[in-house]
């Protein structure tokens, strides 16, 4: 497709749109269809027949609206309602709704919340207004014009440097500058190179790539494509989890659209170009989020890490140069090529640019999937947008970065959320999960938590990471059992820094995270179970032993 | 010497379709963990005989493709129960309930995760995230997700997998 092919593309599905009065938008993301969303779509749909207004109203399948605890969710354009935890029961007032003009009250979500309002959408403007699985909705919604710009009017060295002038950094969590990387992959020798999208999300409570890869897949496509271009890759992997079937199914559609639109695969545009991307399945290895790790599994082999350098931009994919890229990372790329690198460095704080997408859940009222600038606070993100903790309990901590990360405490949530804050109260941005615990929560219990986890996850090559792990599980079982004595402490903090350093990979290293943040903010909790055997928070049940 | 593509270890048809996945990839071996879901996904599980199958196939020591096999958690050597209890343990899951989910099978129906019942009724697994968070407690019995779980409501539907297999 050229340019103009593109316009034409994208003004004849806005005409054939523009014919229908009404738009009934269903979201069909994970979350609402879990929540039933998919009955609910076929009989809006039979309604809609059966009434005759199939001329005139569209029912269609659309990805995240982000407040997916009133899900299932549908939206009713140009009207701009939108109505929550709908059932098939109440598809006969929907559709009356349309005809009389009037929204029906008791199913109607205000659209002024906070919630909505204090969100800037970037990564997810499309999210809950395409079709998913049509690749003519995302190019009349402006769908790879960035790429077609880029074939025409720009050249790689072009590209990357808006990249770097957005001041884009990873998304995985650990925030390298994107452009740097990038730039490092173009320059490196060799004719053969790769581009890899990291979709592996493990943290538990995070499920942002899921809810991009099912509500807008094109997206992260032509991120991949721009990636390519930009560094001279003629081949790509997107590595997903086969837990995700949703997200799978719909990468796949969208891979085989963009092929017959001439998007991807040999001379893309016309253009001497040419990319393909193939989808390869994760199997249920959390260290595969570890880049040297993800590279085994896509060579077919176990997931262990290897010590880097050489970094992957070196040493990448059967020892050629690769590009390795999160979902939200590449999501970002189109529109920063089409409205310019600087567009982006203009939101949020001049170190940590652009926005952030977050999956909140725990003890919080509006629970779902939010995008926020850069910068904001967290108090903010709690109880404006997350509306506070139910049964008006406190909040005692939030957890962000999953078993990476740590738990930061309720006097420090006036920090603004960038790379940098976060690092230094002893958590990380992570990928985005956000998860707020509140009084009734054992911190000690927490961190076993996540040490259960990691040494479950740990791949057992390095041994202060597989032994490690474990035992600081142990330390921590003790604590929580009131087995504890006044050595306990000690030695966690001890071998946690043992861990942190000498570990193999980002797993380990990060594995002691959540004891020692616990530790920093939380220890007269861990001293009550120890002197007393007993839970200040009364939820872990060592108070019972005694 | 010329090397000639293993045959199937039995004339089951579901072969058919861990074949058509190696062919797909031309008998790749970096598509070793896409033939392994084929099977898994044709079967159930991974079979000792499988195995051997997709090593042969794809030329592959039979000890490097067992170690994959056990490697990745997704992955069963063993055959599941009729049924299938997935209990989601991520962090939302595991302060709004999730403990009393599993404290729940483990009283009533004697399982713990990772054990399929005597009589191949039932098989209770765990998952470290299913990503529904905001229904949180989660756990997904065949295939179906059920949110806002009370220990009671999974105890029900278990019980009615069963009577359903009686009747």
């Amino acid at each position: 497709m050229t340019p103009d092919e593109l316009q034409r593309a994208a003004a004849a599905e806005r005409d054939a749109q523009r014919k229908f009065e009404h738009h009934l938008h269903v979201c069909t993301a994970a979350g609402c269809l879990s929540a039933g969303s998919g009955h609910l779509k076929q009989a809006l749909e039979q309604e809609i027949a059966e009434r005759g207004m199939h001329g005139v109203c569209r029912v269609k399948g659309v990805g995240c609206m982000g407040l997916c605890s009133a899900g299932p969710l549908v939206s009713a354009e140009p009207e701009g309602w939108l109505y929550g935890q709908a059932s098939p029961e109440d598809v006969p007032d929907i559709a009356r709704s349309l005809i009389e003009g009037r929204p029906v009250r008791r199913l109607l979500v205000p659209s002024d919340l906070p919630f909505f309002r204090r969100q800037l959408k970037v990564v997810l403007e499309n999210s809950g207004r395409v079709d998913p699985e049509r690749i003519e909705d995302y190019i009349a919604a402006g769908g790879y014009a960035a790429l077609t710009k880029a074939l025409s009017e720009m050249t790689p060295e072009e590209v990357i440097r808006e990249v770097t002038a957005s001041g884009l950094r990873g998304r995985g969590g650990a925030g390298y500058p994107t452009g740097l990387k990038w730039s490092t992959v173009a320059k490196a020798p060799g004719a053969e190179k790769f581009v890899v999208c990291n979709a592996d999300e493990g943290d538990p409570g995070a499920f942002m790539d899921r809810a991009v890869l099912e509500s807008d897949p094109h997206r992260v496509l032509e991120g991949m494509i721009l990636a390519a271009y930009a560094v001279g890759a003629r081949y790509g992997y997107i590595y997903v989890r086969a837990e995700y079937p949703l997200a799978v199914q719909r990468l796949r559609t969208a891979i085989r659209q963009a092929e017959r639109a001439g998007l991807l695969g040999d001379r893309i545009c016309g253009t001497r170009f040419g990319f393909a991307v193939e989808v390869r399945l994760g199997a249920g290895a959390f260290v595969c989020g570890e880049e040297t790790a993800l590279m085994a599994s896509i060579e077919g082999r176990r997931g262990a890490p290897r010590p880097r350098p050489p970094y992957p931009a070196q040493q990448g994919l059967w020892g050629h140069s690769t590009l390795i890229n999160n979902v939200e990372t590449l999501a970002n790329v189109p529109p920063i090529i089409e409205r310019g690198g600087a567009w982006l460095a203009g939101i949020g704080t001049p170190r940590s640019t652009g926005t952030k997408v977050f999956a909140l859940a725990g003890k919080i009222i509006n629970t779902g999937l939010i995008e926020v600038p850069m910068g904001i606070r967290l108090r903010e993100i709690i109880y404006d947008i997350g509306g506070g903790v139910p049964e008006g309990r406190r909040v005692k901590a939030v957890q962000t970065g999953g078993p990476s990360g740590g738990c930061i405490p309720e006097e420090h949530l006036d920090a603004p959320v960038d790379y940098e804050s976060l690092a230094e109260l002893g958590s990380m941005m992570g990928s985005g999960g956000l998860i707020v615990m509140d009084e009734g929560t054992c911190m000690v219990e927490v961190a076993r938590f996540f040490l259960e986890f990691s040494a479950g996850e740990s791949c057992g090559k390095c041994v202060p990471c597989r032994v490690g792990t474990t035992h600081l599980y142990e330390l921590l079982n003790r604590v929580v059992r009131g087995e504890a004595d006044a050595g306990t402490l000690s030695a966690l903090e001890e071998l946690a820094d043992v861990v942190r350093q000498t570990s193999l990979c980002g797993l380990g290293q990060s594995a002691p995270s959540p004891v020692l943040s616990t530790l920093r903010y939380f220890r007269p909790e861990y001293e009550a179970h120890v002197r007393e055997g007993r839970c200040l928070a009364g939820s872990c049940g060592s108070g019972d032993k005694r | 010497m010329i090397w000639a593509r293993p045959a199937p270890p039995s004339s089951d048809k579901r072969w058919k379709m861990v074949e058509a996945a190696m062919r797909r990839h031309g008998y790749r071996r970096d598509a070793l963990i896409e033939a392994l879901h084929s099977a898994q996904e044709a079967f159930g599980y991974l079979e000792e005989d499988g195995l051997r199958f997709v090593a042969q196939s794809l030329r592959l020591p039979l000890s490097l493709v067992y170690g994959v096999a056990t490697f990745y958690h997704f992955f069963t050597l063993k055959p599941p129960g009729r049924h299938t209890c997935v209990v989601c343990t991520g962090t939302a899951c595991h302060i709004n309930g999730a403990p009393a989910l599993l404290g729940m099978l483990e009283r009533e129906f004697n399982l713990r995760p990772g054990q399929t019942a005597p009589d191949g009724s039932l098989s209770l697994v765990t998952a470290r995230c299913v990503g529904s968070c905001s229904l949180a407690p989660v756990a997904v019995v065949d295939r179906d997700l059920m949110g806002k779980l009370t220990p009671e409501q999974l105890h029900r539907r278990l019980q009615g997998c069963r009577r359903h297999d009686a009747g």
